[in-house]
């Protein structure tokens, strides 16, 4: 008798990644689609893809999908729940995407309480554009454009965006995560899932940071590049629930 | 049908609603403000969505998660909103969501002033975000006209899967003329298969996206956007022709400015001076046949904007040579007289004279 103990999720298509070898995109894009798949609500799903590595997302869900210009994936996860308020709706972006270019998108809709979901992929660096400082570059950080290292003077200090969101009244879930290893894995799948369950209950803004690896243009292995993450991200971005929505309560 | 006494941006909020769009997403900016004001009390008494946004930068992009959810949306700005806006009108023109973009023109540039102006009309006609494309521009020239102007509006942006603005000015904006609303009626909308809302039961995925990496498939689509702006040019061109037989000195103006040619052809036909006026509704597509036609027995063309002149460009280009295209504008908020107009009318039949 075989008993089947993994399976791809129908939520994910068949087109392979583009994504680079070791990126942890492919295991966040997998964790969402199998929450949406277990909570039964792919039917009535749109999800919003950002600009930067993710920005083929709308190729991998089996969804209804949006791309969205640079940062403005909030403005338009508005523009769809304000219209569809009965579908559940989820952004999908990096740290250059809503940390930097689209800081005013992101805290508007947790300053509404929009009611979507938004997956935040922090790996401290822009990927796409070919490793640039990101606002979340740990200083001393070397990236394209700060090739000495993230200096406070020049470059300012990095930003704590779930700390931040968490400050607001209208976020009413807020975690990071990491998936650095299974264990994590399985953490952040259990957060995500969290997150969409704030949606679906209608409770509001809700926010799930993943911190993700980028062994392409952090020079590493992938390995590498995953113990880089534990050791150095972890420190300043710290893992927990910031926020939920027993506490909204 | 007794008549009410409106305000130009009441109307076209009013317009807005019994055109059947229950979705607007603006931020504030003068000489508008009166529309978003209206709508934020009439848009829920309709069961409709009125939402402040934090900058104009968001407000479009809400209206391209609207649009793209399939219903019916409009947003509404001021020329340097409207500038923040033309990101997001790019991103609209290459996904090919329909949405009503509402322009109240002041002077500029920079931040300009707030007084009436037609001096975006470059970024209205031209496309005005980044990469080739057109949108719709229709320019009202009273209460009246706006009114009935916004379902035209956004009938075609759903027929067409385009943008389509409506270009006023301070002075359409903050004016107060009676108006014939009618009776408020259910509006027949066409069907929105591509609307990404949830699979809902569909097989085939719903995309929204202006994203096209290989070359040829983005040239495509270029193709395909142009072979659609040449079938809106061949069909939904439109204009008002005033004292236009005959005429050997012919006004082009639209919006406010032809309000003040018209009266000024008056005067000039009174004197004994053939003039006449053709008023574009349309701004894209532009009517040139009217104005080729006019200018084969026409001695002088006259443009009067309130700019420093940027329609006339297109007016030349209609004229082709057949006669000279003279121009007349104010600009930085300053609003031709009739007699300022009917001066220059005056030294063109003068000149012809001589």
């Amino acid at each position: 008798m075989i008993k089947e103990v993994f399976k791809k999720t129908s939520v994910l298509t068949d087109k392979p990644f583009h994504y680079c070898p070791g990126c942890t995109h492919g295991i966040i894009h997998r964790l969402v689609a199998e929450v949406i798949d277990e909570l039964g609500i792919a039917d009535n799903t749109v999800g919003v893809a950002p600009v930067g590595c993710a920005v083929f997302a709308y190729d991998y869900f089996n969804l209804d999908m949006f791309e969205a210009a640079h940062g403005r994936a909030p403005a338009v996860a508005t523009g769809i729940k304000r219209s569809l308020p009965d579908r559940i709706v989820f952004t999908y972006q990096g740290d250059g995407d809503l940390a930097s270019i689209g800081t005013a998108e992101i805290v508007h809709a947790a300053a509404r309480s929009e009611k979507f979901t938004t997956i935040f992929v922090n790996n401290a660096v822009y990927g796409m554009t070919g490793g640039q400082m990101a606002p979340t570059t740990l200083l001393g950080q070397k990236t394209t454009t700060t090739p000495q290292g993230r200096n406070q003077e020049l470059n300012g200090f990095p930003i704590r965006m779930s700390e931040l969101l968490a400050t607001m009244d209208g976020a009413v879930y807020v975690a990071r995560v990491s998936v650095h290893n299974a264990i994590h894995v399985n953490k952040a799948k259990k957060a995500i899932k969290e997150a969409f369950m704030a949606q679906i209950n209608g409770l509001g803004f809700a926010i799930v940071e993943v911190l993700s690896s980028c062994p392409t243009n952090w020079g590493l292995s992938p390995n590498e590049a995953l113990k880089w993450l534990e050791e150095n991200m972890i420190p300043y971005y710290p893992l927990g629930v910031f926020k939920s929505p027993a506490e909204v309560d | 049908m007794s008549k009410v006494l409106m305000k130009g941006n009441e109307a076209i909020g009013e317009g807005a609603i019994r055109a059947g769009c229950r979705h607007f997403f603006g931020y504030p900016i003068t000489p508008q403000s009166e529309l978003p004001h209206y709508l934020a009390k009439r848009m829920p008494e309709v069961g409709g969505v009125f939402l402040q946004a934090e900058s104009e930068v968001s407000s479009i992009n809400m209206v391209y998660g609207a649009a793209g959810s399939g219903v019916r949306v409009m947003t509404s700005s001021s020329s340097p909103g409207l500038s923040l806006m033309q990101e997001g009108i790019s991103y609209m023109a290459g996904a090919e969501l329909p949405c009503v973009i509402v322009n109240v023109m002041r002077g500029g540039p920079g931040l300009g002033n707030i007084a009436p102006s037609q001096s975006d009309y470059f970024q209205a006609t031209k496309g005005g975000g980044h990469g080739d494309y057109k949108l719709i521009t229709l320019a009202p020239a009273s209460v009246q006209e706006i009114i009935d102007m916004m379902a035209k509006a956004f009938d075609l942006a759903d027929q067409y899967r385009t943008q389509v603005m409506v270009l006023g000015d301070g002075v359409l904006g903050q004016m107060m003329e009676p108006v014939e609303l009618g009776e408020m009626k259910e509006v027949e909308q066409l069907p929105k298969p591509w609307a990404a809302t949830g699979l809902r039961g569909r097989s085939e995925r719903n995309i929204i996206n202006s994203l096209y990496i290989v070359p040829e498939v983005c040239e495509e689509l270029n193709q395909k956007l142009f072979a659609k702006y040449a079938e809106i040019a061949a069909k939904e061109k439109l204009w008002e022709e005033y004292q236009l037989a005959e005429a050997e000195i012919v006004l082009v103006a639209y919006g406010t400015a032809a309000r003040i040619c018209k009266a000024a052809v008056e005067k000039a036909r009174a004197n004994g001076i053939k003039a006449g006026l053709i008023r574009p509704i349309t701004l894209w597509p532009f009517p040139t046949e009217v104005m080729a036609q006019a200018a084969i027995t026409a001695k002088e063309f006259l443009t009067v904007e309130m700019s420093m002149g940027q329609m006339v460009e297109d007016v030349r280009l209609a004229v082709n040579g057949a006669c000279p295209v003279h121009f007349y504008g104010r600009t930085g908020g300053m609003v031709p007289t009739v007699t300022d107009v009917l001066t220059e009318i005056e030294k063109l039949a003068g000149g012809d004279q001589q």
